[in-house]
């Protein structure tokens, strides 16, 4: 199965509806999340625009962590928007708004990262880590080990960091993202991405394996 | 700072140490151990074998404290809030989503 969602039609509020509601109320809402599906459900153009505030920023930073650029990005947010009012009626509570949204973001993301044809498979061999003829490591010693603070505490070895995971084939990439960056369990990745677990622990392995070598200088305190 | 590796007929002892001893893997098996002894998903027999390889082995050490490493840089350097998207949403998007559900 691939990542694509199954659509119900649309079930879209009359137009009156949103007008109407828009009058009852000025300043920003707060609704948990049952009361705000509720109000979703009857089409409330006041709760669909506290969703999209409410949600729109962490979404955002999602799409943009799998998609780069602004551009594709927002395409994204959008689509995922329209795709969640669509299937409100099929939210079942069993994880918080946050959590569905969230998924709903990353599987967009996904498929607008295979109509640009970017899940491509090059290979990271050269970035593997390296055996000799007896099965033994080959490691310079690492007389020093930059801390996380330090490294993130600088503007440039931050950006360094995530140019790095940027630079990493779109397969290894992706696998590390959704695993360790947005937190999702193996089964779940496997199933985005139509592979098996044993292939995502595989490419998760790599990808950090990878990324590794890519932030060595960073790592050993010799970028400044 | 030195960045001295055993010689390699160092290293072809060590290889063999590896192999044949019980108890032992070689530095290519405890590469494929990583992430199943990071996910505590290892049995106990071979999490012991891992991580004694890890007390005799500094290539492997230094090699994991990296990877680590690594792995934290990458998820922190997200989750910071100064790294991430700004809070402000340009309105033009929050209005083109709340256009496109009434369309
Ligand atoms: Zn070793």
């Amino acid at each position: 199965m691939g990542v694509g969602c199954r659509l119900r039609m649309p079930n879209l509020p009359r137009r009156s509806e949103t007008l109407f509601e828009k009058d009852q109320t000025g300043d920003r809402d707060s609704f948990d999340d049952a009361a705000l599906v509720e109000g979703l459900r009857t089409g409330s153009a006041r709760h669909a625009d506290h969703l999209v505030r409410t949600h729109i920023g962490p979404m955002r930073a999602v799409a943009r962590r799998i998609l780069g650029g602004d551009a594709f990005a927002d395409d994204c947010v959008q689509e995922a928007f329209l795709k969640a009012f669509r299937k409100i009626d099929g939210f079942e509570g069993r994880s918080s708004l946050k959590t569905w949204l969230h998924r709903i973001t990353v599987n967009e993301a996904l498929m607008k990262l295979r109509a640009l044809k970017r899940l491509d498979e090059r290979p990271i061999d050269l970035l593997m880590p390296e055996f000799d003829e007896n099965a033994c490591r080959i490691e310079a010693a690492w007389p020093t080990l930059a801390t996380t603070e330090d490294i993130l505490e600088r503007e440039s070895t931050r950006a360094l960091v995530t140019s790095k995971i940027r630079e990493l084939p779109d397969s290894y990439r992706i696998v590390l993202l959704l695993r360790d960056i947005e937190e999702l369990d193996t089964a779940e990745v496997a199933k985005l991405l139509d592979i098996t677990q044993g292939n995502v622990k595989v490419r998760l392995h790599r990808a950090r394996s990878a990324l590794k070598k890519l932030l060595e200088p960073v790592l050993r305190g010799e970028v400044e | 700072m030195s960045r001295a590796m055993p010689s390699r007929p160092l290293r072809r002892i060590k290889g063999m140490i590896l192999k044949r001893m019980p108890l032992m893997v070689t530095c290519e098996e405890f590469e494929s151990f990583i992430l199943a002894y990071l996910e505590d998903e290892l049995p106990r027999r071979q999490r012991v074998v891992f991580e004694f390889h890890l007390k005799i082995c500094r290539e492997c050490r230094d090699y994991l404290a990296a990877y680590r490493r690594t792995v934290e840089l990458g998820r922190a350097a997200f989750a910071d809030p100064s790294a991430a998207v700004p809070d402000t949403v340009p309105e033009d998007l929050i209005a083109a989503v709340l256009d496109a559900r009434d369309a």
